[in-house]
């Protein structure tokens, strides 16, 4: 039985379907990367995954039981952070270790805390506000605050789209040693095909929506550890980038095809500027603009 | 403009003296019943040289009937604020209470504090002499609970759904998700209507007092008045405004302590 399980997945928000008959299987320990265009459902299917919002049709399962709700065995690294503003470093993570294990001693859960903001190098932060931090900084305390929950899945929601692509390398770098020290089952949702192929075991695109889907599962066969400049040759590593964004121009071309329609253009003469204002003309009534035709096809 | 020297400083007294030379030019003119600049220091210099004496019920130092008034409108500000936060909380919580009771906030909202009184007097009737002080405390807690209702609920309203949904997965308590996510991240706009109450319960104090009589600047002025020594009514009034300007400002810093946190 998978670990994580989707099943029939579906959600509206009162308008056409969002997301629609999602499938999903996840084995322990697995680092699947899901990616999509903005726009195209992503966060909506992490927050089902979180328990944030609720299917409107078919179950997610963990572990074999039905996500009724948010819970801390699954840590969400949300888009935007979602550090609190008043709190510190510190305290931040240490809200969060608190509420996941309450009978620690005081003593257990400082150093609890301090192992995970040493695992993100952020020690020297610890008793800073978010807004003292730099977008990278923010986001990797709002990893240590996922990771220190012990989470038994650990759901990324794009959460390097925000910084700058230095940055974005050193935090990738990080995510992957930290999964490969932990062994976590990981859910990472990205715009970035080759962040996917860099982290992930298996990429799923996910159709464009409204009404997005996940495409067929990519097994990612490259070697770990994977070093970034060594990839960028790696013949491998190119087939499966072509294979994955192929999938993703796939579906936005197959949705172009079903797009024609007839567009009437009025035939209008830019006004001539420099012709004298002697004799004013009367404006073109409606019917006595010329038209053209133009067919769009794919 | 160009800067100077010490503009912070030379401006605002030269708005001041502008306006005491309009007043100055009234009285000799046309209001011959104003007391004059001078006139008015000359009778008020006893109570504000002496500002803490107290030569009878109603004939006090400035600085001990502004305490008497100051002491009023905490104990009634206090209350607003015991009051209204909850209720705000409530309206910014809960859709089903905000229709329930929203329009009664509304209409109730603007209700003058002069109305409020005399409503405030009959219901602490039963406690005799003391009714004028609950009468005022009433209305002071009345009328300075709007705008901390209305900002808490409004504040309330608007948490960001990233910092609920953080507390949705650490599944918080609902004690906890008050005491840890909504109160500081309301606390902004808790204080914006913390120090707008601030400001109209000291509106209300004045009338409060006129009203009951009760020894204060407000009941000080109205005294005077009816004692025809106006020159302390002028007083009065600037005492008053400056009390008022002083609570605001020292308002705005603890707001300013806040937001920036």
């Amino acid at each position: 039985m998978p670990f994580l399980e989707l099943s029939g997945v579906g959600k509206a928000f009162g308008g056409p379907p969002v997301l629609r008959d999602v499938n999903l299987a996840l084995e322990r320990g697995e680092f699947v990367a899901i990616v999509g265009y903005s726009g195209s459902g992503k966060t909506t299917l992490i927050s089902l995954i979180a328990g944030l919002q609720h299917p409107d049709t078919g179950t997610v399962r963990l572990d074999g039981r039905i996500v009724a709700g948010p819970g801390p065995d699954r840590g969400v690294v949300f888009q935007n952070y979602s550090l609190l503003p008043w709190l510190t470093v510190y305290e931040n993570i240490a809200l969060a270790v608190d509420q996941v294990f309450p009978d620690l001693p005081p003593a257990a859960k400082q150093a609890h805390v301090e192992k995970y903001i040493a695992m993100v190098n952020l020690a020297p932060a610890r008793d800073k506000l978010p807004r003292q931090l730099s977008g990278g900084m923010r986001q990797r305390v709002s990893v240590a605050r996922a990771l220190a929950m012990d989470p038994q899945v650990l759901l990324l929601d794009e959460p390097l789209s925000a910084l700058d692509a230095l940055t974005r390398s050193t935090l990738q770098d990080e995510i992957e040693r930290i999964w490969g020290a932990d062994k976590k089952t990981v859910v990472l949702i990205t715009n970035d095909v080759d962040e996917a192929l860099l982290l992930a075991d298996r990429i799923i695109p996910l159709t464009p929506g409204p009404g997005a889907t996940l495409g067929e599962s990519v097994p990612v066969t490259l070697a770990r550890p994977r070093d970034r400049r060594a990839l960028n040759h790696d013949p491998e590593f190119k087939r499966l980038r072509a294979l994955v964004t192929n999938q993703l121009l796939g579906y936005t071309a197959g949705r172009r095809a079903t797009v024609t329609r007839k567009l009437t253009l009025p035939d209008i003469l830019p006004e001539d500027l420099e012709a004298p204002r002697t004799s004013r003309r009367r404006p073109l009534r409606p019917q006595e603009i010329k038209k053209t035709e133009v067919i769009l096809s794919p | 403009m160009k800067k100077f020297k010490l503009d912070w400083l030379v401006l605002p007294l030269v708005g001041v003296a502008v306006i005491v030379g309009l007043w100055a030019v009234c009285s000799a003119t046309w209001a011959k019943d104003l007391p004059s600049p001078a006139k008015t220091w000359e009778s008020s210099k006893p109570y504000i040289v002496e500002p803490f004496a107290k030569r009878g019920e109603m004939d006090q130092g400035i600085l001990r009937f502004t305490w008497y008034s100051l002491v009023l409108v905490a104990q009634g500000y206090a209350l607003a604020l015991i009051v209204g936060t909850p209720i705000g909380f409530c309206l910014g919580l809960s859709k089903a209470f905000t229709k329930t009771f929203d329009p009664i906030i509304q209409i109730l909202r603007p209700v003058s504090p002069l109305a409020w009184l005399p409503l405030g007097l009959v219901l602490f009737l039963g406690t005799g002499k003391e009714a004028g002080t609950y009468g005022a405390l009433f209305t002071i807690a009345v009328c300075a609970m709007w705008p901390t209702v209305l900002n808490t609920a409004v504040g309330v309203r608007a948490v960001p759904q990233d910092y609920l949904n953080v507390g949705r997965v650490l599944k918080l308590s609902r004690w906890k998700m008050l005491t840890k996510i909504l109160i500081p991240a309301t606390l902004p706009y808790m204080f914006t209507g913390f120090r707008l109450s601030l400001g109209i319960a000291w509106l209300v104090i004045v009338a409060a007092e006129m009203l009951t009589g009760r020894p204060g600047v407000g009941g000080f002025l109205w005294q005077e008045y009816n004692a025809l020594i106006y020159e302390h009514i002028i007083l009065s009034i600037i005492v008053i405004g400056l009390v008022g300007f002083v609570l605001d400002r020292l308002m705005s810093l603890l707001e300013a302590r806040f937001k920036s946190a």
